[in-house]
């Protein structure tokens, strides 16, 4: 298939309340449905709020049909592929953030973010278990990868998914906003847009972000969400602090074109990389020990 | 390194961010008003605006609260803000609320005077915060914040605080911005509690000179001995320092003794906007 219609619903959470928050889902489902859209993202714990703290273990679900809500989502996602993010609970009561892909009523991949960032004003660690897993996935447009926040600022996790076959990274997030500057952006929408952008050039992906709005205990969420094309240039941009459906249509031929002229992939040299990480990890080993 | 420069905000992201937080920090608790303490300084003159352009003028309830030694400049400019805003204004003189209280303690202090008075204005903020139904707005700056220069329970108290990660030199930048008469931002600051009183005079130095230090600081974590190294006196650095230091409790929720697995303060963590 060599188009997709993605749509990225910058929306504004209800802190706390799963079942509001799944009737905006809907509501936005529905919205989309009437732009036919074939993949509709939603930001990070899109469910929930961000903010939960000591919420988390009250908003959780699991990440199965037998849970009400995915179960409602799945129904949704019978002719529209659905990206989301929610609290996961697994059986042994770890809670994690997850985003989950849902596509003609299954769910064809969860990624827990990897990286929980506690520091500063985050405190993550505090109140969740870290994914360890980074993998791409077959969607019935092409393979993806999925990267929460935190996890694309480290770079080797988009170069993970890359070399696992992603030709399309979906990026989701809660990104508060802060660092004043005379520039008429603040600093954090002006380092996630350049380290997208960035993914998108060294890559030749799609690299879509679709970040939410709203305030929670005083923090701003952005919004902002882009999409970067395979050449490293904006596709399409939602207004910063305002709920929004972003829809465009992703051209997935310029994904060949585009590595024609400029054969990233083709050239790079995993088993050099790996070799080398090797290398690295003996000699941190052999220091670690003296 | 040029730190004033640092300093500078943009105006139009700033305003916007601190307009929604105000609108949607008053609506997610099912308010549709506000109400604050106006005293013609460039904070609370700050705070009006914001307030007024969040909410609309006519949901905003300004307290104009003299005393019988305020200054004739803080009326006058808080009138003008009322009526540039077009924001509701009360007038109610506080001198019969304390007066009575001084006259039973002669010996009281300039200090001790001054917070009773920022104390009587909260009592009289937070009961036309149920009068109006509306939730009171603060008007406390990051740099007085961080210098604890406030009364606790008193000015420092409000609902919701847009001002608080705003350096003093980033609300007049602000102020400026957004129509604040000149005359307000330029005049020195001052709490107006006795005759004379300047922030400036009491603190010991300029707001434009320790708003550099305390960025330097805390902004961009500068050790106290780096902010020497970059140019700042030492002497300066270590009374900014110990300031920070001593009033942490301002800046705190009283603490609880711990005795239980699960207390408030300690363990038992909600969010403040759990559920909206």
């Amino acid at each position: 298939m060599a188009q997709l219609r993605i749509g990225l619903a910058q929306m504004n959470p209800v802190l706390g309340e799963v079942q509001r928050n799944l009737q905006l889902h809907l509501d936005l489902i529905s919205k989309a449905r009437e732009q036919d859209v074939q993949l509709l993202c939603f930001p990070e714990l899109s469910l929930t709020g961000y903010t939960l703290r000591d919420l988390v273990p009250d908003v959780a679900i699991t990440a199965h049909e037998s849970d009400p809500a995915m179960a409602e989502l799945l129904a949704a996602s019978q002719d529209m592929d659905l990206l989301f993010g929610f609290v996961e609970q697994d059986d042994r009561y770890r809670y994690f953030i997850s985003a989950a892909y849902l596509s003609k009523g299954q769910i064809v991949h969860v990624h827990r973010k990897v990286y929980l960032p506690t520091y500063g004003m985050f405190e993550e660690g505090r109140y969740w278990a870290a994914g360890h897993r980074l993998c791409a996935f077959d969607t019935q447009f092409c393979r993806m990868g999925i990267l929460i926040c935190e996890d694309f600022w480290h770079m080797s996790s988009a170069y993970a998914l890359w070399e696992d076959g992603a030709d399309v990274l979906l990026l989701v997030s809660a990104s508060p906003g802060r660092g004043l500057s005379p520039e008429a952006m603040l600093g954090s929408s002006r380092s996630v847009e350049l380290m997208n952008q960035m993914y998108a050039t060294f890559l030749t992906d799609f690299v879509v972000h679709c970040n939410r709005v709203g305030f929670e205990d005083g923090l701003n969420f952005w919004g902002g969400s882009t999409i970067f094309g395979p050449d490293g240039k904006l596709v399409a941009q939602a207004p910063y602090f305002e709920e929004s459906l972003l829809v465009t249509v992703l051209d997935l031929n310029a994904l060949r074109r585009v590595r024609v002229q400029l054969p990233l992939l083709r050239d790079e040299r995993l088993t050099l990389v790996y070799g080398e990480l090797r290398r690295i990890l003996r000699s941190m080993s052999g220091r670690q020990q003296e | 390194m040029d730190v004033a420069s640092k300093l500078m905000c943009n105006t139009d992201v700033t305003r916007r961010v601190l307009v929604g937080f105000v609108r949607r920090e008053l609506q997610r608790f099912g308010f549709r008003r506000a109400v604050l303490n106006l005293s013609g300084g460039v904070d609370s003159s700050l705070s009006c605006f914001l307030a007024a352009e969040a909410m609309g003028a006519d949901n905003v309830l300004s307290l104009l609260l003299p005393y019988r030694t305020s200054t004739a400049d803080s009326a006058e400019h808080a009138a003008q803000v009322v009526k540039i805003t077009g924001v509701h204004s009360k007038t109610l003189d506080i001198t019969p609320m304390v007066d009575p209280y001084f006259e039973q303690h002669p010996q009281i202090s300039d200090v001790r005077r001054g917070n009773v008075m920022a104390r009587m204005r909260m009592i009289v903020l937070y009961d036309h915060s149920v009068a109006w139904n509306g939730l009171p707005i603060g008007t406390s700056n990051k740099t007085e914040l961080l210098l604890g220069y406030g009364t606790l329970f008193g000015d420092m108290a409000s609902a919701i605080n847009p001002l608080g990660d705003l350096y003093k030199t980033q609300v007049r930048q602000m102020a400026r911005a957004m129509g604040v008469p000149e005359a307000i931002i330029q005049k020195p600051p001052s709490a107006d509690l006795w005759v004379g009183q300047t922030d400036e005079g009491e603190l010991g130095f300029t707001y434009a000179e320790v708003d550099k230090l305390l960025y330097l600081l805390v902004d961009e974590r500068y050790s106290p001995r780096e902010a020497v190294a970059a140019g700042f006196d030492a002497e300066f650095v270590a009374t900014v320092m110990r300031r920070v230091q001593a009033y942490q409790f301002k800046r705190m929720q009283p603490i609880v003794a711990k005795v239980s697995r699960r207390d408030v303060g300690h363990d038992f963590l909600y969010p403040r906007d759990w559920g909206t």
